[in-house]
């Protein structure tokens, strides 16, 4: 499969969705792939099954502030010299590089590198969604190290991390990104092909692309986004079950920030009145009660889109008096084993709640 | 007494206002020459009046006339632009994602030059004179003098941007100047988009203003000229040559402006209806509320504060398509009515037929119906109630439906009626608490323009965690307060309108980005005064 100007857009419109709210608008991340592929012609994306055992894999995103990252763009050869480096390191060439989340802006990050230096893409990434912090990759999860890590700047600066505590490196990358101006490219997570292909969240690229590419024909045919949404999620083989939680309009919202994080409430009310969802957030959506009755929570992916277009409207952008569909789609299979759980589930983010799949809490189980 | 002028796409509206009361008011064409028409109307409203023209302190005037010049790519000026950002930025080069045939009319001189500052207020990289000197002969030669400057974090910080155009002007002393740090706000892409747009306005602005201050002339007339802005506040007419940009929203503003003037009424939805389409906004504490979505001009990504408006395809010269064999029908079947969205526009007084013309318009419709008189009544055809019924229904539907798209709460709203057209705003209405219809409502956006403000906002990033969020507050409204009246603002009437707090997550401690907004009434002084609405900023405290 290639990915053209066209494919870059639908890529960033299904990694908005899979972000759950979180990973940052995708918008600057499409232009810029967009202008390298204008440069570079397309990119390359391969299957997991593709890559021999002894192949490199870098998992590649951004780390540090979304609202620096609208105001300080790229130089655009962030990626290319954090990917030199580790081809320096281990003394061999990059064989293919993914996202580390496909949730959001980082959805499309590998992309320019892919593009520059003309290196395949693997269609799966590390989160199969948008997470706020490194150790949550499946990676961790599963007991691979995310070093060496590669932390690179707009200027070209570079700095190693090296170690074998995950939750170390998250903390010292948080705070060289911080040092780096606020935002900085990371390759982490380094991985052969056999630990790729044994752990890595499969065919979310091209699930991702699958989900964007529906929700632009339908709008472009005059047809129901969510519709065709619904059936590029449950056709994907990697988020099955999908639908409508709740429409309304937003009547309350309140967020604030600790340590670093956006934390907040999100109140929906129906438009007959009465009935009201409430959804919390820190960064990504995390959990939404239905009259009360938890109807979605994490690691499932829950995301509020205009009820017209069916734009996702992250965190960040929610205001009063948006009038919004909320959408439930299940987490990939990788992230609902108790290993997951204990790192991504409800309890991860201080729940006492103990998690049920967003099928059984709607009754979508044979869609 | 002061004169308020809007001039549209078909009306140029004009009232004389002395004090909170309208003295004279006048709707007239608006002329292909815009300011023939803003001359005649302002003439008009002196006429009706009876005053002597020395009696006029001040003229204000909104007008579309930028936003249609950037819509339709007509009299733009080639801009060289100057992006002060590198290393940072380079992979996305100013213009990158825009229409092509704009890109090609503002052209392609281009510089991306060492410079910006950090969300820290370090450097990124230090300015470069040479370079910035080498870009400036370089334009000079090539005949480009409108330039658009702009830095990482300008908001922040202006430094750089102010020395790069001093700079720039020593070595090309004609060049018309854009820094993006006058105009917009953090988002590095759109702030330098509106830069570009601005500079690419810079002869037709020129010009327009001087045909403005021009028609005053020759009216006699010897008060200062002011234009109104996007969110409602005033800049000098020589001010409004330099930054055109921020005056293109203005129109929707003006008219929730002079509805909440009018009525006396802060929050509620405005219904402006005019002879194409029906704007609806919402009034929050007495201003229009604002989009939350990027602004697209002209195919262009900007982030102007820019009020939320849903425009419905509806206005009294709204074409009613209906077969003139159903008119008297009984029982009028829904599929076979269609409501515009065509208009006939500024030609209703010719073609709708209680003008003697040929069209069926929604104005035609209410007259038939009773709910306005004006025309000739006789020349309608009739209409069985049944089918009255039925096309009042449907346009009944798509104002109800416009309202709840824009109310934010389950409660009915309050509708302010404004505009020509507003007779076609049926009582009751769903969603609508109440419907209020001010006297001189038809004129309300002229009324907005009238009694525009002063405004300036301060916009800082600050860490909470060396300065307590208090503290800061207090400062920052403290100096949006004394920058109004620095700018004219009477005193007596400063009021911070608007707080806006964006916590800039994954940075360490409690950083967040503060905006604080204050207008005043017009002072005394306000003519000997240079009108400034832009932004100052700094950083505080951030690490």
């Amino acid at each position: 499969m290639r990915i053209d100007r066209v494919g870059l857009a639908d890529l960033a419109r299904g990694a908005a969705f899979l972000g759950s709210g979180g990973g940052g608008d995708p918008h600057y991340g499409r232009l810029l792939a967009q202008a390298e592929v204008a440069r570079h012609g397309p990119i390359e994306v391969v299957a997991l099954d593709s890559l021999p055992d002894d192949a490199l894999v870098a998992p590649c995103g951004w780390i540090g502030a979304p609202t620096v990252s609208a105001e300080k763009l790229p130089n655009g050869r962030e990626a290319a010299a954090g990917l030199r480096r580790l081809e320096r390191l281990e003394g061999r060439k990059i064989d293919a590089v993914m996202p580390i989340e496909i949730g959001g802006g980082n959805g499309l990050a590998p992309m320019i590198a892919a593009a520059q230096l003309g290196l395949a893409v693997v269609d799966a990434d590390g989160m199969g969604r948008a997470f706020p912090e490194s150790q949550m990759a499946i990676f961790n999860i599963r007991g691979l190290s995310a070093c060496p890590a590669i932390l690179t700047a707009a200027s070209g600066s570079t700095i190693l991390i090296e170690g074998s505590d995950n939750l170390a490196h998250e903390r010292i990358a948080r705070g060289v990104a911080v040092a780096m101006g606020g935002i900085a490219h990371m390759v982490e997570y380094p991985l052969t092909g056999a630990q790729a292909r044994e752990n890595a969240i499969r065919g979310s690229i091209s699930a991702a692309i699958r989900i964007g590419a529906a929700i632009r024909e339908a709008r472009s045919g005059r047809e129901d986004p969510f519709g065709a949404l619904f059936d590029a999620l449950r056709g994907s083989g990697l988020y099955g079950h999908a639908g409508e939680l709740f429409d309304g309009k937003i009547v309350d919202l309140e967020r604030e920030t600790r340590a670093g994080f956006s934390v907040g409430r999100v109140i929906v009310e129906g438009f007959g009145g009465g009935e009201q969802l409430e959804l919390l957030f820190q960064n990504e959506n995390l959990i939404a009660r239905r009259a009360g009755q938890v109807c979605a929570m994490v690691p499932d992916i829950i995301t509020i889109m205009d009820r017209e277009t069916a734009d996702t409207i992250t965190t960040e952008k929610l205001k009063y008096g948006q009038r919004v569909k909320v959408i439930g789609a299940a987490a990939p299979r990788l992230l609902r084993e108790a290993r997951a759980l204990a790192v991504v589930g409800p309890a991860a983010f201080g729940f006492t709640e103990s998690y049920r799949p967003v099928e059984a809490l709607n009754g979508w189980e044979r869609d | 007494m002061r004169v308020g002028v809007d001039v549209g796409g078909t009306n140029t509206d004009a009232v004389l206002m002395e004090g909170e009361k309208v003295v004279a008011w006048t709707k007239c064409p608006t002329s292909p020459e815009v300011s023939v028409g803003v001359a005649a109307a302002i003439d008009a409203v002196i006429g009706k009046a009876g005053i002597e023209r020395q009696s006029i302190s001040s003229v204000m005037v909104g007008t579309t006339h930028f936003t249609n010049a950037l819509v339709e790519r007509n009299g733009l000026d080639r801009v060289g632009v100057l992006r002060l950002a590198s290393p940072s930025g380079e992979a996305l080069p100013p213009m990158t994602d825009w229409p092509a045939d704009l890109a090609s009319a503002v052209g392609d001189a281009v510089f991306l030059l060492p410079g910006g500052y950090e969300v820290d207020g370090r450097e990124i990289a230090p300015l470069d004179e040479g370079k910035i000197r080498e870009a400036a002969r370089d334009l000079r030669r090539k005949r480009i003098s409108a330039v658009a400057i702009a830095s990482v974090f300008a908001p922040l910080n202006a430094g750089m941007e102010n020395r790069a155009a001093a700079i720039l002007k020593e070595e090309h002393p004609d060049a018309s100047i854009t820094l993006s740090s006058a105009i917009g706000r953090i988002g590095l892409i759109e702030r330098e988009n509106a830069a570009i747009l601005n500079a690419a306005l810079t002869t037709l602005a020129g010009r327009i203003v001087v045909s403005f201050e021009s028609a005053l002339r020759d009216l006699g007339i010897a008060a200062p000229l002011y234009i109104t802005q996007n969110d409602g506040t005033l800049i000098s007419a020589a001010r409004a040559a330099a930054y055109p940009v921020t005056t293109i929203g203005s129109g929707p503003t003006n008219s929730m402006r002079g509805a909440a003037f009018l009525t006396g009424c802060r929050d509620a939805i405005v219904m402006d209806v005019g002879g194409t389409t029906t704007d609806i906004g919402v009034l929050t504490s007495g201003f229009p509320r604002e989009s939350s979505i990027a602004v697209d001009i002209g195919g262009v990504r900007t982030n102007f504060r820019m009020p939320d408006v849903l425009a419905l395809g509806f206005g009294g010269g709204t074409r009613v398509h209906l077969d003139p064999a159903l008119y008297r029908s009984n029982r009028l079947d829904e599929s076979s009515l269609r409501i515009g969205p065509d208009s006939v526009g500024y030609r209703i007084t010719e073609e709708a037929m209680i003008f003697g013309g040929g069209v069926l318009t929604a104005s035609d419709v209410a007259v038939a119906a009773g709910q306005a008189r004006f025309g000739d009544p006789a020349r309608l055809p009739s209409f069985s109630p049944a089918a009255l019924a039925c096309i009042l229904t449907r346009f009944r539907r798509m104002l109800e439906e416009g309202i709840d798209r824009m109310k934010t709460s389950r409660e009915g709203a309050t509708v302010l009626a404004v505009g020509g057209g507003s007779f076609l705003i049926p009582e009751p209405l769903t969603g609508a608490s109440r419907i209020i219809r001010a006297p001189h409502a038809h004129v309300a956006n002229a009324v907005g323009a009238a009694i525009a403000q002063v405004g300036w906002q301060v916009e800082q990033v600050v860490n909470y965690d060396s300065v307590p969020r208090a503290t800061v507050m207090e400062r920052l409204r403290a100096e949006a307060r004394s920058r109004v009246i620095a700018a004219g603002g009477d005193p007596a009437t400063v009021e911070v309108v608007d707080v806006e707090e964006i916590f800039l997550s994954y940075l360490s401690g409690r950083t967040a980005q503060v905006r604080v907004r204050a207008v005043a009434d017009l002072g005394s002084g306000f003519a000997q005064a240079e009108v400034r609405g832009e932004a100052t900023s700094g950083v505080i405290d951030a690490h």
